[in-house]
């Protein structure tokens, strides 16, 4: 509610503030529900932060307990819905509309509330969306944050995991909003500020840690020779062909398979010092090979791992360090960092035969997170290297003006499961959008976006692609056993194959009996530990020793 | 358990390891075993198939029609014990399989 | 820090351990998978069959060494015993006591007896223990090699027992119960089987080694096995009742000492390890920091 008394009531509730709690800005923990019902009126818009790692999950309890007579018609907006609490808000009758980008965890609950009319959505976005839109019209009335370590006067240490905290704190503190922090501990010396006390109206101490998750912690025993044929594949095909410096990586085991045979099959092809020296990535566990092996100049974070923090601390060439030595990221510059990358590596739940994909299906509203900003071509992007100009020449071959290209790779296993099939001749986001009432339907990355797309049948280059006809059939040429697969034209993949469009583990010289897990650089996370000397520190949940 | 029979027209490469036999894979969950032997089939490939999936004879049609198609066997019986593999994971072991008699 | 690769035996089949174990080409399969040599009663369970039943067995040298080897499958039905998985173990080793091979090498990845066919398989392990004791009594020894993702378990782990040495891995797991059967049995509190750390530290190859149970600490590599195993190729010494007799007081001695410890980090620490340290130590260091 961005009205122009927004200033004025700003200073009213902090006079009933300082009322009822006196002066400072230190909230007791065992008031926070008060405290809350004070600071956020009926109709405000509240920002939440939580993300696919950390989760503000203290205020979140406490919002959800908060009385809806005092406080409801909330418009929430957060970029993760990670908590069962914030779906109780809406239950609760505190909040009706939400904006987000990512609901993980909660995204089959979210659907079914959606359907039964509890939850309106304002939109799905991608997170530098998202964040952009709180410095437009999505500007915050209260913003909840979370912090590591706080003084009294609202001087933050965010650490490892900032993530989008500057962002959230400052689109709140320089609009008009209030700032409202949970701390893990209040503390006189901070390590490092992260975010000044000015920006920060209050903070409470919260009775236990927020929670973290190791979200970007890859077992390497769970990495198949499905997975590791893929990405043989995908370095040979692509890696080498286009020696891609700048580059981001999705979550998955796909990628986590590349990045542990770098050392092994990458060197062998090559790579080394001439690709994959400039990543935007979170400290993967299953990067330390790599690093070790001498790959890796610079990593931007997007935001840290838990268990990485020691071997983090150990490279400060490579990782982002603040001056008392632990890492600072940022998603929303970690975010730029791989929209402007030569190369985004990533996967999904369904494509359709024209190459657009969702990670939305008909029961579970995920959301998207940051893929549609690293996998989308990059129309604002002026500085060259040589995979842009590479693949800008294939993609924009006989064309009056020569531009360069981003490359986007979808690296997808034919099925999820037996019967669930990856390729599907029609999105199950059509479904969503009739269900949630979107005027279109979610596409995480649209085909056009896409330039290769590889399957364990084969790599199929869609920039050599020059009509939508030849395009499907390169989608469908690499769908394998699945439906949208049988339908292809075999004479037409045959062409293609013929021009290199389709390349098959046998066009790119890879025996299918070389494809083995003794190729992974590190086959356990204690494999892991031993490459970081000791340093890294896994999850018990991880361990088997 | 449904038992599977095939017979197919080979391509042109006979096996010329000179080994008995070539075993690739571990009957595990999604998992399969194929046993390759050479044997006189007159240019023939023939391929027996166990698997606890039933009723996916058309999927593993396909999925040896295609084998045969990219590799051209001839001569050699593929025994096959299947434990609801999908069909990339059949593909990847039939290759695997063939390349130890190759 | 750089790693040299390894190559893990955690992670090979049984017939890739029995290639790397062994003096390349030396290896003679008895009862190949061409043989097809099935289980008769999984089929009435409408379970899948494997041509081997889910054990190499065979002929083959050792750093020079004529041996007798077994090996079990442990991704195949975990591992597990049935009729003739059992008889080609008991017809090897009972061959192995005809013929004297130098050793016989069992390597064990099992969580026990199939249940599908429980009677034959009880009954085949201890045919299987029988053979052991038969070529252990004709001086051919029988050691057993530990270090497969199955673990050794049940029927599987009191043939370990009746081996003359082990060789093990941190990776192993060697137990008559398992954990889930423990926990089942006495509680979640008790053992909480899946705290992993917590497995491994009872059951895992290292509290063994400590124990004595195991003869060789290795590192998860498979010639790292095959050095073990070589070195411990030596005429068996039979079982008699004096050797009983002091097995027996050592266990004893071991009750009297440890048996108020209840977790392993207790017991290392009662024998003077740095208890916190001992899950990151290689085999080597391990080794050397072993009480005599």
């Amino acid at each position: 509610m961005s009205s122009p008394d927004k200033v004025a009531r700003r200073t009213e509730k902090l006079a009933r503030v300082a009322k009822a709690f006196g002066p400072g800005k230190v909230i007791p923990a065992a008031r926070t529900v008060e405290f809350l019902e004070l600071i956020l009126s009926p109709g405000d818009r509240l920002v939440h932060e939580g993300d696919n790692q950390k989760q503000g999950d203290f205020l979140a309890e406490k919002l959800a307990q908060m009385d809806p007579k005092k406080v409801h018609g909330l418009k929430l907006a957060l970029s993760c819905i990670g908590l069962p609490e914030h779906l109780d808000l809406f239950e609760n009758g505190i909040a009706e509309v939400v904006d987000f980008a990512y609901a993980g965890p909660q995204g089959g609950r979210l659907a079914e509330l959606v359907g039964n009319g509890t939850v309106k959505i304002g939109a799905v976005h991608t997170y530098v969306e998202l964040i952009a839109r709180y410095f437009a019209e999505l500007r915050p009335d209260v913003a909840c944050l979370v912090a590591v370590d706080a003084d009294a006067e609202g001087n933050l240490y965010t650490g490892s995991n900032t993530e989008e905290t500057p962002a959230l704190a400052e689109a709140a503190a320089f609009g008009g909003g209030i700032v409202v922090v949970q701390a893990n501990t209040l503390t006189d010396n901070l390590r490092r500020i992260d975010i000044p006390g000015e920006w920060v109206d209050f903070v409470i101490e919260s009775p236990k840690p927020f929670h973290l998750e190791p979200l970007f912690t890859k077992d390497p025993a769970l990495i198949d020779e499905t997975r590791i044929l893929m990405a043989m594949m995908t370095m040979k095909a692509i890696y080498q062909k286009y020696l891609p410096k700048v580059l981001n990586h999705g979550v998955g085991f796909n990628t986590a398979a590349i990045e542990l045979l770098l050392p092994t099959y990458g060197e062998e092809l090559g790579l080394k010092g001439k690709a994959c020296t400039h990543w935007a990535l979170n400290p993967h566990p299953t990067m330390i090979p790599a690093i070790e092996s001498g790959f890796v100049e610079a990593i931007a974070c997007i935001g840290g791992e838990v268990g990485m923090e020691d071997y983090v601390a150990s490279k400060p060439d490579i990782f982002p360090l603040g001056h008392d030595g632990s890492l600072r990221s940022n998603r929303f510059y970690g975010q730029m960092a791989g929209h402007y990358a030569d190369m985004f590596v990533g996967a999904t739940l369904q494509i359709d035969p024209f190459g657009n994909s969702s990670t939305v299906t008909a029961d579970r509203l995920a959301g998207f997170g940051g893929a549609p900003n690293f996998g989308a071509e990059n129309r604002s992007r002026r500085h060259l290297s040589e995979a842009y100009l590479r693949a800008g020449a294939e993609a924009h071959q006989g064309e009056f003006m020569p531009q360069g290209r981003k490359l986007v790779v979808q690296m997808v296993e034919t099925f999820q499961s037996a019967n669930t099939p990856t390729f599907v001749e029609r999105l199950e986001a059509w479904e969503a959008m009739k269900t949630a009432g979107f005027a279109i339907p979610p596409v995480m990355i649209y085909g056009d976006d896409v330039s290769h797309v590889v399957t364990e049948e084969g790599v199929a280059n869609l920039l050599l692609c020059r009509t939508i006809e030849e395009r499907e059939q390169a989608v469908r040429g690499v769908a394998g056993f699945t439906p949208v697969g049988l339908k292809r034209d075999r004479t037409m993949v045959a062409n293609l194959r013929d021009r290199g469009i389709i390349q098959r583990a046998e066009d790119l010289g890879i025996r299918k009996s070389d494809v083995s897990r003794d190729r992974l650089a590190a086959r356990s996370i204690h494999d892991l530990v031993r490459w970081s000397g000791g340093l890294y520190n896994p999850p018990s949940r991880f361990r088997n020793w | 358990m449904e038992h599977l029979s095939f017979e197919f027209d080979g391509g042109v490469h006979a096996p010329k390891s000179g080994k008995a036999y070539a075993v690739a894979g571990v009957v595990a969950s999604s998992n399969l075993e194929v046993l390759a032997q050479p044997q006189e089939l007159g240019g023939r490939v023939r391929f027996e198939v166990d698997t606890t999936a039933a009723h996916f004879q058309d999927a593993w049609r396909a999925v040896i029609t295609d084998f045969i198609e990219r590799r051209q066997p001839r001569d050699v019986l593929f025994s096959i014990n299947d434990f609801a593999a999908i069909p990339p994971v059949v593909s990847l072991r039939l290759d695997q399989a063939w390349e130890g008699l190759e | 820090m750089k790693q040299t690769p390894r190559i893990s035996f955690y992670e090979a089949s049984a017939r890739q351990r029995v290639a790397g174990l062994l003096d390349p080409g030396s290896f003679r399969e008895i009862l190949p998978p061409t043989e097809k040599r099935t289980s008769p009663h999984l089929g009435l369970f409408d379970a899948p069959v494997s041509f081997d039943d889910g054990v190499v067995i065979g002929e083959g040298t050792l750093e020079g060494k004529p041996v007798a080897i077994f090996a079990q499958e442990g991704k195949f039905r975990g591992g597990s015993l049935g009729e003739v998985h059992a008889a080609k173990i008991t017809g090897l080793i009972l061959r192995a006591a005809a013929r004297k091979p130098q050793a016989v090498l069992g390597l064990l990845d099992s969580g026990g007896v199939r249940l599908e066919e429980a009677n034959a398989g009880e009954i085949g392990s201890t045919e299987i223990m029988r053979a052991i004791f038969e070529a252990r009594r004709v001086g051919v020894p029988v050691i057993g090699l530990l270090g497969g993702s199955c673990g050794c378990f049940g029927g599987a782990s009191i043939i370990a027992g009746c081996c003359d040495a082990l060789v093990a891995s941190e990776e192993a797991r060697l137990s008559v119960s398992g954990p889930e059967v423990i926990e089942t049995v006495m509680g979640v509190e008790a053992f909480d089987s899946r705290d992993r750390a917590l497995v491994w530290r009872t059951t895992g190859g290292k509290n063994r080694f400590l124990f004595g149970k195991v003869a060789t600490l290795v590192d998860d590599h498979i010639p790292a096995f095959r050095t073990a195993a070589s070195a411990l190729v030596r005429p068996s010494t039979p079982l008699r009742l004096d050797s009983l007799r002091t097995e027996r007081d050592a266990l004893v001695r071991r009750i009297a000492t440890f048996g108020t410890c209840t977790d392993a980090k207790q017991i290392w620490e009662k024998m003077g390890l740095p208890a916190d340290r001992v899950s990151d130590m290689t085999a080597a260091e391990l080794t050397a920091a072993k009480p005599a």
